[in-house]
């Protein structure tokens, strides 16, 4: 009997020693890592756009784990929640994963509506935004929202590079006089986004701008292209989403309008844009942040480091589409705004929120590191400062062929001397009406 | 002139797809008395079917098509079995319930077997325009309607001139008289759901041809929803002549009204044009008047 008592407590002993030693790794482990809490859709009826995201998103953050061992050793724990792109539940899956594992430092909620809704509870939080291209493009104005990134282009910004190109293509700005540019957009607050700036360039240089709402979804078209054949445009900017794109792209197409003088905007130049118009979509361009195509050093490092191990994300059908390239690119923006935080910190410690956010506050990734990153051409440069949350703003003009994406243009300058007072008015008038004290960046 | 023409013909050529999803819903209604909230789910998973069989097996649509048909009949048979049958005199509300479930559990599968990438669809109906002078149209529609009207009349002479059609019939005027005279209620409900299941295909095609296989393809509910309501939950015919107003109804409201008051208007239009109508006869167009003793 107490043989077995004496054994009983030895093995007590022991199990506790076990466990004390597994809790202090499992914690070592823990303190080691940098959490990502990744809000995807790969549901719902968004989810062509979201998977490929979301898997690029992933991809990325394997091979900074599988090739580098993490950033400086500190390996990136990435959680996946999926929101079907609804508003509710993107709060949900923010406010479920934002403590765990250490705590998140930043989030890319992945739409625009989720974005809105998570502004006050990030900035309460201390947690960073990267809002890739979506959510307020207001936000590129530091002084207000100092916690939200607009890195690498806004709405607004990639509308001056597009209508950039249209000048190009008639032949200088001055040839715009007496044009007819059509606006079809989605009826919503996205859609109405690039307004003001089509408006200020209407008046500047005197062509008519023709403002046609499509109702969302957008299945049925007729409508719409009905009036804008009769308009016969001389350009067509599309602000859609979702079916709206294939089905403004194919009915236009069947009713012999010309594709090719037809410029989506930056969520009209995804493949699910396309691909579902078939042979319609052959001429259609879009303007984007990023380049297209999987024709970049990074995806040689991705076969050798993530596919060939069967530790790819997806079913491998996202590779190389611009909602898989706009996931890598975005993943590498928040690995380097954590190896930079690293940097002004200390070296092989994962970043908090305080860290995080003071390096995307003044985040700095020249052309030559894209290169080194195996993303140049790809991952369009940044420079981030107090005052300018958006950067150069960079974007470029592609066209479909028919089977991809071919790049008509290099990365283009977007005309920030319009823009970024429209930023400052917008969030301006934003941080009134929210209560916010504008910071200063003196 | 012409371009009122151009717009009126657009208009009611869409109104002939939005009727062909509101088919499937008076099918059901009109054999059942139940409102299948799944019927747009149904078709969404006939087209994922047909385009994953298509573009991710390599089948070709000859052999897809068919296919697609049969499992559609199988799904039929699986709704009988488990939904239908252990709901047998409940209440239509609780019949209605379950096809809500219905219709998540559709999309949930067909997600789970074929993924949420988008596909294309395209059986080969050109697309390509149609001048009559100035004025366009597009060969797509009107092969469709060419289609649709096709489907209807087959859907007419299967009632009229078939055993299984005057079956159908003298359950749709009364369950419980059909029953009494032999008539297996479970036999007709998989008959019914497999009817609804083709014109599924049907309308996968013509959907899925016109927008590409995704998700989203369960929001032209929306656009029959409103046909259904003007034209009365138990006919074709009122499904048809409601299809036409609809779309033509929605169509001049955009160009003519919705410069005046914003444009976009054309998703809640087709509601307003529907509820209008149901002042005058809430019964629907053609939908039969429910005469009920207390």
């Amino acid at each position: 009997m107490k043989t077995t008592m004496l054994k009983k407590a030895a093995l007590m002993g022991l199990s506790a020693c076990i466990g004390l030693t597994g809790a202090i790794s499992a914690q070592a482990q823990q303190a080691k890592e940098q959490y990502l809490p990744s809000l995807v859709y790969r549901t719902g009826p968004f989810a062509p756009s979201g998977i490929g995201f979301a898997d690029g998103f992933a991809d990325y953050v394997t091979l900074i784990n599988q090739r580098d061992g993490g950033i400086n050793g500190v390996k990136i724990r990435l959680e996946e929640c999926e929101t079907g792109y609804a508003n509710d539940r993107g709060v949900e899956c923010y406010e479920r994963l934002k403590d765990r594992h250490g705590g998140a430092t930043v989030v890319a909620p992945l739409s625009t509506g989720i974005t809105y809704a998570l502004i006050p509870r990030t900035r309460a939080d201390g947690i960073t935004m990267s809002t890739m291209g979506y959510g307020r493009a207001d936000a590129a104005y530091g002084p207000v929202l100092d916690n939200v990134f607009m890195v690498p282009t806004t709405y607004w910004s990639s509308t001056t590079v597009v209508m950039d190109y249209i000048a190009e293509q008639e032949g200088g700005w001055e040839n715009l006089k007496g044009k007819d540019i059509v606006h079809a957009y989605h009826d919503s607050a996205y859609g109405k986004e690039p307004l003001g700036v089509l408006r200020h360039y209407a008046e500047k240089y005197g062509f008519t701008l023709h403002e046609m709402p499509i109702s969302p979804p957008g299945v049925e078209q007729r409508t719409v292209w009905t009036q804008v054949r009769r308009i016969k445009p001389d350009w067509i900017s599309l602000f859609g989403w979702g079916v709206m794109n294939p089905t403004a792209i194919r009915t236009a197409s069947s009713m012999g309008i010309d594709v090719s003088h037809m410029i989506g905007g930056i969520y009209a130049a995804q493949d699910d844009a396309v691909k579902p118009a078939g042979e319609d979509a052959k001429g259609y361009k879009a303007v984007t942040f990023h380049g297209p195509g999987a024709d970049y050093p990074i995806y040689e490092e991705l076969k050798e480091h993530v596919y060939d191990k069967d530790m790819a994300a997806g079913s491998g059908d996202a590779k190389g589409t611009i909602a898989y390239n706009r996931g890598l690119i975005n993943a590498g923006y928040i690995v380097e705004a954590w190896r930079q935080a690293q940097e002004m910190s200390e070296k092989g410690r994962p970043s908090t929120r305080e860290e995080t956010l003071k390096a995307w506050q003044s985040l700095d990734i020249p052309e030559a590191r894209t290169k080194e990153l195996g993303m140049g051409g790809l991952m369009p440069p940044v420079h981030i400062t107090c005052l300018d949350h958006e950067g150069p703003g960079m974007a470029l003009i592609q066209q479909w062929n028919g089977e991809a994406w071919e790049q008509v243009t290099e990365f283009r300058k977007p005309n920030k001397d319009l823009v970024f007072p429209m930023y400052k008015a917008s969030a301006e008038a934003y941080a009134k009406q929210e209560g916010i004290t504008p910071k200063s960046c003196d | 002139m012409m371009f009122f023409l151009e717009v009126l013909i657009g208009g009611l050529l869409a109104g002939v797809m939005y009727a062909l999803v509101a088919l499937g819903f008076v099918l059901i209604f009109k054999a059942s008395g139940i409102f299948n909230f799944a019927q747009a789910a149904m078709v969404l998973f006939a087209a994922m079917f047909m385009g994953g069989m298509h573009n991710d097996w390599g089948l070709s649509y000859w052999l897809a098509i068919p296919l697609t048909l049969v499992i559609m009949v199988g799904v039929a048979w699986v709704i009988e079995r488990v939904v239908l049958r252990p709901m047998v005199n409940q209440e239509p509300i609780i019949l209605f319930m379950s096809t809500i479930g219905i219709f998540f559990a559709l999309i949930g599968f067909a997600e789970i077997f074929w993924g949420s990438r988008s596909r294309t669809l395209d059986v080969g109906i050109p697309s390509d325009p149609i001048f009559l002078g100035d004025m366009l149209l597009q060969s797509y529609d009107l092969i469709t309607a060419a289609i649709v009207a096709t489907l209807v009349v087959g859907l007419v002479l299967f009632s009229q001139k078939t055993r299984m059609g005057r079956v159908l019939r003298a359950v749709a005027d009364d369950h419980q008289a059909a029953q009494s005279v032999g008539i297996k209620l479970s036999t007709v409900w998989v008959v019914v759901w497999s009817i609804a299941g083709l014109v599924a295909v049907v309308a996968g095609i013509v959907w899925g041809g016109a927008l590409g296989v995704q998700p989203v393809m369960v929001d032209v509910a929306f656009k029959a929803l409103p046909v259904l309501l003007l034209g009365g939950l138990t006919s074709i015919p009122g499904a048809i002549v409601a299809g036409l107003i609809i779309g033509a109804g929605e169509a001049l409201a955009e160009v003519y009204l919705g410069p005046i008051i914003g444009g976009g208007i054309d998703s809640w239009f087709a509601y307003i044009i529907a509820m209008a109508f149901m002042v005058w006869r809430p019964e629907g167009l053609f939908g039969e008047k429910i005469i009920e003793r207390i």
